[in-house]
């Protein structure tokens, strides 16, 4: 296991560096000087910018200047948004907490919603239950993010009015920024109507997180589909059959746990193809999250934020990615020793 | 466990999580917070928080009623003036003094960032003049120093001091008697700000917070603002007057109009403002549209000055020639009602008597023959190059106007291609012989509609584009003015419009509405035809 973790550790600092060399690369292709790109100074004096040109080392060598920004960046600092002048730092950290537990919930509803599916159509397998799930998980892949939030919106919310079709929790409550994660800080805040707001917030978050859903559900019924097919298929199967084990049994108790393992290796690269589509979704029910936040700064040209904004999203979604290979490990021995890095 | 079992039981363990969330969501109790909250989804965000220091509709309608009061305000059908946090107050015969009696026990807002130790007096009521007024006032130039509506009413040219007789009584003295002043006085931006406030500001040294935390004696307080998302406010508990049955009000600031539709539909607002889509929100039962007719007029205006048009007789023949229903359904697809006078039908002073112009194209040939025009002439006619409440299309206005005059001979050139501030300039100098324009007014005097539109003076400064003076007209505004007795000002005023009617210096078209939407749980008056939205007297049930 310390290999795997060392091995693990050693992508994602390699990782790291490449994204920052990125980003920093980016701050001299972006239109206008790097130094204001890299800061987001728009409005410094003269004097300021000496003094900035100093921070950022900008009369030194090109790798003196690459190190002095990757100091600046591990120690929080992303420089000031281009738009609002404020902090970088402070509004991811208030915008990427949305975005988390938008994709998590999304994530939860396509496994739970795909796997089992997926696992339903391998045990029927080339019957009409197995084709019905295939073309459904087949129109599903195929229909666009932007059309079904819509649609979702206009059926729910508009004709039915059973679900709301924006932000994440009606105004009516005053939930405090503690962790950023609403769920959790209604459950910790003093209000009492607690239960009602988390009500709210459940609902404010079932419509986007189902259409976020959607298409990495039908990811998971394929991937599930083909993993349960392998595990029935196996020897091992095949033994347990003949000593004489009931179907259910069979099922339960060694094809699932075994099946699973192969689909949660992939969970993670299908979580970079979820927060793509949250990002999208994001825009469209008005959600406070990154992926929104980012976009804007695109619209209003805003490069200090893009820098910092694809910085702390792919981090985020790195880390996702080997937290899933830890849980892959955990679940399956085998993995650990293997010797290239999936 | 069998296949089919174990199917079952994988379909179970899918559709769960969704049973519970969906059966969860539909849990209502009566205790419910939105029970006792009213969520407005409002058009934008305010600049400030003080409606002293600016003029937009969005600023008014989130600060005016909400935060503040004035010292009187206007109530009822017909805007008669009503005591506020004056009592009573007491006019002199000549009209050049008003002494206020002010109301006791009125509690500023308690918020956490700021503690009264005092009710409101007569102290506040000088800070909050005198910082307009004097512009030595230490808090004068907080704020860029600008009172745009009072700079438009000249009100420090008409106000000549203010004095404190005593806690309770506070004495206006005036230049010369103007009877719009009480008007003014109970104006959107006239509000009274706490001079203990602004005290304990200027021992901090955040003088520029007055006007962004705000504190007033309004039926709501600030609770908390973030630009371009919220403004949440809180019920004032001890307000002196009924204090809101509301426990909070939320603007939700949504500045798209499908997204502000949506949010009404999918009941996440409570009242929204400007709605689209009329017809959609009508066929919901839940849903009530009201408009309210604002106190605007849009109209055609001729240059008295420029032949043909310095002929009596052809500006009454145009008159009747403009087929204004149709410009009404066509241009304000009926979102406004058709101008009989230059007044609103809602305001005070309006007159049923006075005659309306009719649609009438042969009286309208026979004029022109007996104007010395049998062949008619060509004329231009400049049409306003931007949307306007009181215009929403003026170049429509101006074909279907087009259209009109080609029946009786005129054939109408349309000049729209300038750009707003060289319009206005040229038209200022004269160069139009028609013009279509409008007006929007402050307050509900209705002194507002005349002086600025049709006086001598307003011709000379080139704001009257009609550049009509007629000393008999001016006679009888100037005498309304001089005036407090309602009755007698009625009288002038309705002359005035006779004048008008007569001489037709102007055709006005029509009074735009202004619309609003909102839940039926929602009950109470919320809009009045002028100045902002109103939530004090609003309940939810």
């Amino acid at each position: 296991m310390l290999t795997f973790t060392l091995r693990r550790l050693n992508l994602f600092i390699f990782t790291i560096f490449l994204l920052t060399l990125l980003s920093f690369s980016l701050s001299f292709l972006f239109p206008g000087e790097q130094l204001i790109n890299i800061s987001g100074q728009i409005n410094a004096t003269p004097e300021q910018l000496i003094i900035l040109a100093e921070q950022y080392q900008s009369h030194n060598n090109i790798f003196q200047q690459y190190f002095t920004y990757v100091n600046h960046l591990f120690s929080g600092d992303l420089g000031i948004s281009m738009a609002s002048q404020l902090s970088i730092s402070s509004e991811i950290i208030s915008v990427l907490p949305a975005t988390i537990e938008l994709t998590l919930v999304a994530l939860f509803i396509a496994m739970v919603l795909g796997i089992p599916v997926g696992f339903l159509a391998a045990i029927n397998h080339r019957k009409a239950t197995d084709n019905i799930i295939l073309s459904i998980s087949m129109i599903g892949y195929s229909i666009p993010v932007f059309w079904l939030g819509l649609l979702a919106i206009l059926i729910f919310s508009i004709q039915l009015g059973w679900l709301p079709s924006a932000g994440r929790i009606s105004l009516l409550f005053e939930i405090e920024h503690v962790t950023g994660i609403q769920f959790i800080d209604i459950l910790i805040s003093e209000s009492p109507y607690k239960w009602q707001a988390f009500m709210d917030a459940s609902a404010h978050i079932f419509l986007p997180a189902c259409v976020i859903a959607l298409a990495p559900a039908t990811i998971f019924v394929r991937l599930a589909r083909t993993a349960m097919m392998d595990v029935l298929d196996s020897q091992y199967i095949r033994a347990a059959k003949s000593k004489g084990l009931s179907f259910s049994q069979i099922i339960y108790h060694h094809a699932i746990r075994n099946a699973m393992v192969h689909v949660i290796r992939d969970v993670g690269l299908q979580f970079a193809n979820l927060v793509t589509i949250a990002m999208v979704t994001e825009v469209i029910f008005s959600w406070p999250g990154i992926g929104r936040w980012l976009i804007e700064s695109i619209f209003q040209r805003d490069h200090t934020a893009i820098l910092g904004g694809l910085l702390a999203l792919s981090s985020f979604i790195f880390i996702v990615h080997i937290i899933t290979d830890f849980i892959y490990a955990a679940l399956n021995p085998l993995a650990r020793d293997s010797r290239h890095g999936t | 466990m069998s296949i089919l079992a174990v199917k079952q039981h994988l379909l179970r363990i899918i559709l769960l999580p969704f049973l519970c969330l969906i059966s969860a969501c539909n849990t209502d109790n009566d205790e419910s917070l939105s029970n006792h909250s009213i969520v407005y989804c409002s058009e934008g965000s305010p600049e400030s928080f003080n409606p002293q220091t600016v003029t937009s509709g969005t600023t008014i309608d989130a600060t005016s009623n909400q935060i503040y009061n004035r010292l009187i305000s206007f109530r009822g059908d017909k805007n008669t003036i009503a005591p506020s946090l004056a009592k009573s107050w007491h006019t002199t015969r000549d009209g050049k003094m008003i002494t206020f009696y002010l109301r006791k026990d009125v509690a500023f807002h308690t918020t956490n960032y700021f503690t009264p130790t005092r009710f409101f007096n007569a102290d506040d009521v000088l800070f909050s003049f005198n910082r307009i007024l004097i512009p030595e006032h230490p808090f004068h130039q907080v704020s860029g120093g600008k009172y745009p509506f009072f700079q438009s009413v000249s009100f420090s040219n008409v106000v000549k001091s203010i004095e404190k007789i005593n806690d309770y009584t506070i004495r206006f003295k005036f230049k010369y008697a103007d009877s719009s002043i009480l008007a003014n006085i109970a104006s959107d931006f006239s509000v009274i700000l706490s001079k203990e406030y602004a005290d304990s500001l200027v021992k901090k040294n955040i003088k520029r917070e007055i006007d962004t935390l705000p504190i007033g004696t309004g039926p709501f307080k600030l609770k908390k603002y973030r630009p371009g998302a919220y403004i949440r406010y809180a019920t004032h508990q001890q307000y002196w007057d009924k204090p809101s049955t509301l426990e909070q009000l939320i603007f939700d600031i949504t500045p798209s109009n499908t997204g502000r539709l949506t949010k009404l539909l999918a009941g996440e607002c409570d009242v929204i403002a400007f709605p689209i889509a009329h017809e959609k929100i009508n066929s919901k039962p839940e849903l009530e549209l009201e408009a309210v007719t604002s106190f605007n007029v849009g109209y055609l205006g001729f240059n008295t000055l420029k032949p043909p048009f310095d002929n009596v007789k052809v500006r009454q023949a145009v008159a009747l020639a403009v087929n204004k229903q149709a410009i009404i359904d066509t241009v304000y697809q009926s979102k406004a009602d058709m101008a009989h006078s230059l007044l609103p039908a809602t305001s005070w002073a309006y007159n049923k008597s006075t005659l309306p112009q009719t649609y009438d194209v042969s009286e309208a040939k026979r004029l022109m023959t007996e104007a010395g025009f049998p062949n008619g002439f060509t004329m231009n006619l400049w049409a306003l190059p931007v949307q306007r409440a009181y215009n929403p299309d003026a170049v429509t206005t101006a074909k279907l106007i087009q259209a009109d005059l080609k029946k009786i001979g005129i054939s109408v050139l349309i000049e729209s291609s300038l750009d707003m501030g060289s319009f206005l300039e040229q038209l200022s100098k004269g160069e139009h012989q028609s013009v279509l324009l409008g007006w929007s007014a402050d307050h509900p005097d209705p002194d507002n509609f005349f002086t600025p539109l049709l006086s001598c003076s307003s011709a000379e400064s080139g704001n009257n584009r009609t550049f009509w003076c007629n000393e008999d007209f001016d006679d009888l505004i100037q005498q309304a003015l001089q005036t407090t007795n309602v009755t007698q000002r009625k009288e002038f005023y309705s002359q005035a419009l006779t004048l008008i009617s007569q001489e037709v210096p102007l055709i006005p078209i029509a009074h735009s509405k202004r619309f609003q939407a909102r839940n039926d749980s929602v009950k109470g008056e919320l809009l009045s035809p002028f100045g902002g939205i109103d939530f004090s007297k609003v309940s939810k049930n």
